[in-house]
């Protein structure tokens, strides 16, 4: 009698990759309801819209390097990259920035440089800086909370803005952004920006509407969304929890001393967590095993200095938001980080292991 | 160590980085008792089933055998023996599949049980604290007991240990997932396992014994408990379950904290581990006498109807044990020899069962799926998480696949335990293990071709050094020999003369060598149409222009030549390099066979038009109305002076071409000759002839003709013979002389002198040939030579004269010329014909009457020069080949006329040249013959000491 010869180990754990990107797509969905009951259907349509323009890159290049399609295609990468994408868009955005932005996170990023496991950079994070480098003004019109507009937003609405630029109702979105007291609004992240350069202290610019009661319209609820997302991805093990302990923690520590050193020009700790996409960094971006540092050493590492980052262009630099470009600054550093963080061997000493290292 | 106790007291333990938590099964097993089976029909038994050395075979096909009896033994230390698991026959030893990863077949012992169990006779011992610690290990080496765990290390190494022990642990973990064999085996038989336990520890002697088991065997950690209660060294460690806590590392890190250095044995840390169920085959091997014949099996698996543990004899086919566990899956059939983590699937159920199998494992598909699909890494990072050896699985694969052996190593591949634990939660399902293995192998072959390649560049090396030795050594001896050799040759005796004359011989032999074929050829072209001597002449100096003309050196030469030409060109005298003529008739032929040789010369190189045009130009200037004067043209054999000419022309252009360091000497020669031509004296840098007595012209022919003859000696004698001539020169010769290298004359009649001296220098030179035949007929020749010179005439065998007349000197000059050319040959023949020499002496002394002249030494000579004696005779031999034939007719010539003598030397000295190129001229005239002897000596010498410098 002939066997079957395989290799050891027989037996597995039963988990596949695939699996692993549909659970952190599922965790997502409490961060995209509260977008979408804060800020209406338009990440929605872009999530969707990312999402096809994803699959048919991926199907597309997948078939040029004669790949296997059906179990690549679905691998749920193209699909995670693609959601997140969408969650990170300005609600209203033109239909062509999430096309424009998932082909390029999906080909470029991620295809060009080997597929699956091979790309250095997050995707969905690369697409975004490439768009809010390329299309500046589409990437920074974001939508205030429905609650706040004057205008109804509706799913109808909302379609016809982002295909053709006016609402059915023929408003514009410079005439949506507008309070009912005809000025202009923001996110949170960019008026206290503004307002500071203005010569407002952080105090006065709590006062806005744009941040309500707490720390944000609307910002708040949908970070902590993420959060909870994300301690159910920790919960199942999906990601490690190092990552987005430390990279709060740090934004915590540097916000916190910031903040006691100068209180009227530097936000608290709290309003950098629960604002932009700080949450989502944290638990969904940072998190990419891929981009990432792999050993713990290398993740404490990586989720600090990414939380350095993201605190010193939100404080001092030009843009409001920071963790996209925090992200790629830290998958840069991720593979020297690997290099330098390498854990002790058993039956190594300790010099010894560095000395490899 | 204290501490340590207290906290495994405490129940507290240490943790190891990583592991996992697969699914157990082990309830599938672990509540049916251990079941014995009946013999199987056939045993396999591999001769080696433990790491190390296999034993030699000691029984034959168709021994019968007894259950226990050995059937292996070696005396390598690492070499266990097995025995018969049961009473039967040996029916075949052949290669068979084995229990191995990749199918691989070795010999195995196949045994056909007769039935009847029958044991062969044992020593039971009852109480083993009497036997030594020797005996102990002696009785578990025969027993054939290795480790079987898993490795299959023999346990008789492991135990003999001088390290000194603090730890005896005994590894009761099995952590692997569906595993029983041990947990019933301790259930079942602990107060055996205790008594192996005994054993080790009166071996090993160590403070204490650390039993570590895993919590999910309850029963076994009781029965263990109950069993050691009594003893205190003996600690029962229940250890949280995580595979792989029972790998050797992992379980001495959880019980004692200790990490065992990368590459060294646990011992070095004061630790020995054994299996449990190897403590139970060591008290059955020293109490009860019983080898390791049979052991615990677990059957195991969803594809198995009665799943249960077995006592298998060693050697019983895994298709038995199926068999008798109903096996009954219908899925893709796979097999696994040890657990589902670090097991590996069999090729055939005609595998056996061998003292490391302490599982078979047949799963169903929906247990352990055969479809895994491997896809691309996301560096998740988990296999990092779960590795024991806390290595960077994910970074490994990357390098393994890439074949980045540098930075597997890096990466401590080797550390690896192959535990499997990556490759189990691995999400992508990369068989992990598998790259880390063929990383390993290949990482181990690549260091046995360094190995070898090191190896092999030692040797080499160590060739090389040899070979220099050795070249430095000959080097050495050499440059000591040529260092003594030099000493002696400069020390000034005799003997240092004699060496460097030879040398200088030898070389001139091998020049005239190279250039003796070429030049036979053209002279026996043009011995045929030799009637017409000046056409002959002119033909010659055209041949040998040609022949010269591929020179390189000739440029220059020809250039001085031509200038020389020009300058000495004045409507009385011709002089020339080579030729100065008296006669006004014809100074116009002689100039034109001058230029005719020289534009040929020349018309072979590239710059040859140029010269032509001067040499043209020359031609014309001098020719007149009764000379046809074309570069081929002959002259009119009128005037003889133009024949001369041409030959001297000839034998200059072929001096000069021949050699580098000629010029110089040319060149004084060419002074002398510019300096003392007169319209009544021909010189040339060779040869100058007072053409008046044709006396002087046989002298020359006779000089040549025992010069030939000397040229075929290289004995010794005959250099000492020189030698002694010279001394008689000496003795003779007046100081007024200067000497050459070799020979320095005090002549009162200095001329003679000169010329006999540069004879015999040029003699030894000759010295060199080898045929002893010739040199005596030389011998006796020169004899009747003497006997028919005048008195006044000392003869040698080479030469000596003491001539009154120059013409002698020039005679001499011509023979020694000769000799040089007729150095270079070798033909006996030629030897043969001395005779009509001493004849044509004879004749010649007669002649010499008349004259001044004295001259010579004779000797036939090598070669087909025996013409010479037609000299007398005025006959020429026209049907010789040689060029030598060509002098003779030239001297017939001479001997008419007053310049025939002229000739003769002239071509002589050509001959000379053109067969000897280091033949220096020699210039004789009436008022100068002492200098321009001398010069010429002394010219010669600077010429052998370059050769030999050279």
């Amino acid at each position: 009698m002939a066997f079957w010869i395989a290799i050891s180990p027989h037996n597995h754990i039963q988990k596949t990759t695939s699996a692993l990107m549909r659970l952190v797509i599922y965790a997502t969905i409490p961060g995209i309801l509260a977008q979408w009951y804060f800020f209406g259907w338009g990440n929605l349509i872009h999530i969707f819209l990312a999402t096809t323009t994803a699959l048919v890159a991926e199907f597309f290049v997948l078939s040029l390097r004669e790949k296997k399609i059906p179990q690549q295609i679905f691998d749920g990468s193209a699909v995670l990259t693609a959601v997140l994408l969408g969650v990170s868009l300005p609600a209203l955005a033109p239909w062509w920035i999430s096309v424009i932005g998932a082909a390029f996170a999906v080909v470029i990023v991620k295809q060009l440089y080997g597929g699956l496991g091979h790309n250095p950079f997050n995707p969905a994070m690369a697409g975004y800086v490439m768009l809010l480098i390329s299309f500046p003004v589409q990437m920074t019109s974001w939508q205030p909370p429905l609650e706040l507009m004057a205008h109804n937003l509706d799913f109808v609405n909302t379609l016809t803005m982002i295909f053709s630029g006016f609402t059915s109702e023929g408003f514009s979105l410079e005439q949506l952004k507008t309070h009912v007291d005809g000025y202009t609004m923001a996110t949170p992240l960019d008026t206290v920006k503004t307002n500071l350069t203005l010569g407002l202290t952080i105090s006065e610019s709590m006062n806005n509407t744009v941040i309500g009661d707490h720390f944000g319209i609307g910002w708040e609820w949908i970070n902590a969304a993420f959060f909870a997302g994300g301690i159910f991805l920790i919960y199942k093990k999906a990601i490690d929890w190092v990552t987005p302990f430390v990279f709060l923690f740090s934004l915590f520590v540097f916000t916190f001393i910031s903040f006691m050193l100068s209180p009227d020009t530097s936000s608290s700790t709290m309003f950098h967590w629960l604002n932009g996409a700080c949450m989502l960094g944290a638990f969904f971006i940072l998190t990419d095993p891929v981009s990432g540092a792999t050993s713990t050493k290398g993740r404490i590492v990586f989720a600090a200095l990414a939380a350095f980052l993201v605190f010193i262009i939100r404080q001092y630099g030009g843009y409001p938001d920071a963790v996209a470009f925090s992200v790629l600054l830290c998958n840069m550093c991720a593979p020297l980080i690997d290099q330098y963080t390498r854990p002790r061997t058993y039956g190594h000493s300790e010099s010894k292991g560095e000395g490899n290292a | 160590m204290d501490s340590i106790i207290q906290r495994i007291d405490k129940g507290q333990f240490w943790k190891f980085h990583g592991g996992i938590h697969p699914p157990e099964q082990k309830f599938i097993t672990a509540d049916q008792p251990i079941r014995t089976l009946p013999l199987p029909n056939e045993l396999i038994l591999p001769l080696q089933q433990h790491i190390g050395q296999a034993g030699k075979v000691i029984v034959n096909i168709g021994d019968s055998v007894l259950k226990g009896q050995p059937l292996t033994h070696s005396d390598h230390p690492m070499a266990v023996p097995i025995h018969a698991p049961t009473s039967g026959k040996v029916t075949q030893i052949k290669p068979s599949v084995i229990a191995h990863p990749s199918g691989l077949e070795e010999l195995c012992l196949f045994l056909e049980p007769d039935g009847e169990d029958k044991w062969c006779t044992r020593n039971i011992c009852t109480d083993f604290t009497t036997l030594s610690n020797e005996q102990l290990i002696e009785k578990i080496a025969n027993a054939g007991i290795s480790g079987m765990g898993g490795a299959g290390f023999p346990t008789h190494i492991k135990v003999n240990n001088s390290a000194e022990i603090e730890y005896l642990i005994i590894n009761a973990a099995e952590c692997e997932p569906y595993i029983t064999a041990d947990d019933l085996l301790i259930r079942e038989q602990s107060p055996t396992i205790i008594d192996g336990i005994n054993i080790l520890h009166k071996i090993v002697s160590p403070k204490v014994v650390l039993i570590g088991i895993e919590d999910n065997k309850p029963k076994a950690i009781q029965a263990l408990k109950n069993a050691t209660k009594n003893i205190e060294y003996i600690k029962v460690c229940v250890i949280p379950t995580k595979y792989p806590s029972g790998g050797e590392k992992q379980l001495i890190q959880i019980l004692t904290g200790k990490e065992i250095p990368s590459g060294s044995l646990p011992s070095s840390q004061g630790v020995v581990m054994q299996n449990i169920a190897t403590c139970y085959a060591i008290a059955d091997a020293v109490i009860n006498d019983v080898p390791l014949i049979k052991r615990v099996t677990t059957v195991t698996g969803l594809g198995l109807n009665k799943p249960q543990n077995v006592w298998a004899l060693l050697g019983t086919p895994v298709g038995f044990l199926l068999k008798n566990c109903e096996y009954h899956t219908q899925d893709t059939k796979q097999v696994i020899m040890g657990g589902p983590m670090m097991g590996f699937s069999l090729p055939s159920d005609r595998v056996p069962v061998v003292k490391i199998t302490n599982c078979i494992l047949a799963p169903s598909e929906k247990e352990i799926s055969t479809k895994d699909e491997e896809i691309e890494c996301i560096r998740c990072g988990q296999c990092a998480d779960v590795c024991p050896a806390q290595l960077l699985p994910q970074e490994l694969q990357w390098s393994a696949k890439a074949k980045d052996h540098d930075q597997l190593n890096k990466l401590n591949l080797f550390d690896c335990i192959e535990c499997g634990a990556c490759a189990y939660v691995c999400p992508s399902h990369i068989p992990l293990v598998h790259y880390y293995r063929i990383g390993k192998s290949e990482i181990r072959e690549q260091k046995q071709l360094e190995l070898k390649a090191e190896k092999a560049k030692v040797r080499f090396e160590a060739r090389k050094a040899r070979l220099e030795r050795d070249k430095k050594a000959r080097e050495e001896k050499q440059r000591l020999a040529s260092e003594a050799r030099k000493a002696r040759m400069n020390s000034g005796t005799t003997e240092a003369n004699n060496e460097k004359s030879a040398v200088a011989a030898a070389l001139a032999r091998v020049k005239a060598k190279k250039q003796q074929t070429p030049t036979n050829d053209d002279n026996a072209t043009e011995a045929k149409s030799s009637q017409a001597n000046p056409q002959i002449a002119a033909a010659i100096a055209r041949a040998k222009a040609k022949k010269l003309a591929a020179k390189k050196e000739a440029e220059q030469t020809e250039v001085s030549a031509t200038k020389n030409i020009e300058e000495t060109t004045t409507p009385d005298v011709e002089s020339t390099p080579e030729a100065t003529d008296k006669p006004k008739d014809k100074k116009a032929q002689v100039a034109a066979a001058v230029a005719k040789a020289k534009a040929k010369k020349l018309a072979a190189k590239k710059e040859a038009e140029q010269t032509e045009v001067s040499a043209t130009k020359n031609i014309e200037e001098t020719t007149t109305p009764d000379v046809e004067s074309t570069p081929e043209a002959t002259d009119k054999p009128k005037d003889k002076k133009a024949q001369v000419a041409a030959a001297i022309a000839r034998a200059k252009a072929k001096k000069l071409a021949a050699k580098k360091e000629a010029e110089q000497t040319e060149v004084s020669a060419t002074k002398n000759i510019e300096e003392t031509t007169t319209p009544d004296v021909e010189s040339t840098p060779e040869a100058t002839d007072k053409p008046k007595d044709k006396k002087a012209q046989v002298a020359a022919a006779v000089a040549k003709a025992k010069a030939k003859k000397l040229a075929a000696k290289k004995e010794a004698e005959t250099a000492k013979a020189r030698e002694s001539q010279s001394e008689n020169i000496e003795e003779t010769t007046t100081p007024e002389v200067k000497s050459t290298t070799e020979v320095t004359d005090k002549p009162k009649d200095k001329k003679a002198l000169v010329a006999a001296a540069v004879a015999k220098a040029k003699a030894k030179k000759l010295a060199a040939k080898k045929e002893v035949e010739q040199a005596k007929t030389q011998e006796s020749q020169p004899e009747n030579a003497e006997e028919t010179i005048t008195p006044e005439v000392k003869s040698t065998t080479e030469v000596a004269d003491k001539p009154k007349d120059k013409k002698a000197l020039v005679a001499a000059a011509v023979a020694k010329a000769k000799a040089k050319k007729l150095a270079a040959k070798k033909e006996a023949e030629q030897a043969k014909a001395p005779e009509p020499v001493p004849e044509s002496v004879k004749d010649i002394a007669s002649s010499i009457d008349d004259n001044q002249t004295s001259v010579h030494v004779v000797e036939s000579s090598v070669q087909k020069k025996e013409n010479q004696s037609d000299i007398k005779n005025s006959s020429h031999s026209g049907n010789t080949i040689k060029s030598l034939d060509e002098e003779v007719e030239q001297k017939e010539n001479v001997k008419e006329d007053d310049k025939k003598s002229k000739i003769a030397a002239a071509v002589a000295k050509a001959r000379a040249k053109k067969k000897e190129e280091k033949s220096a001229p020699i210039t004789i005239e009436e008022d100068k013959k002492n200098r321009i002897a001398a010069a010429v000596a002394k010219a010669k010498a600077k010429k052998q000491q370059r050769s030999e410098l050279n």
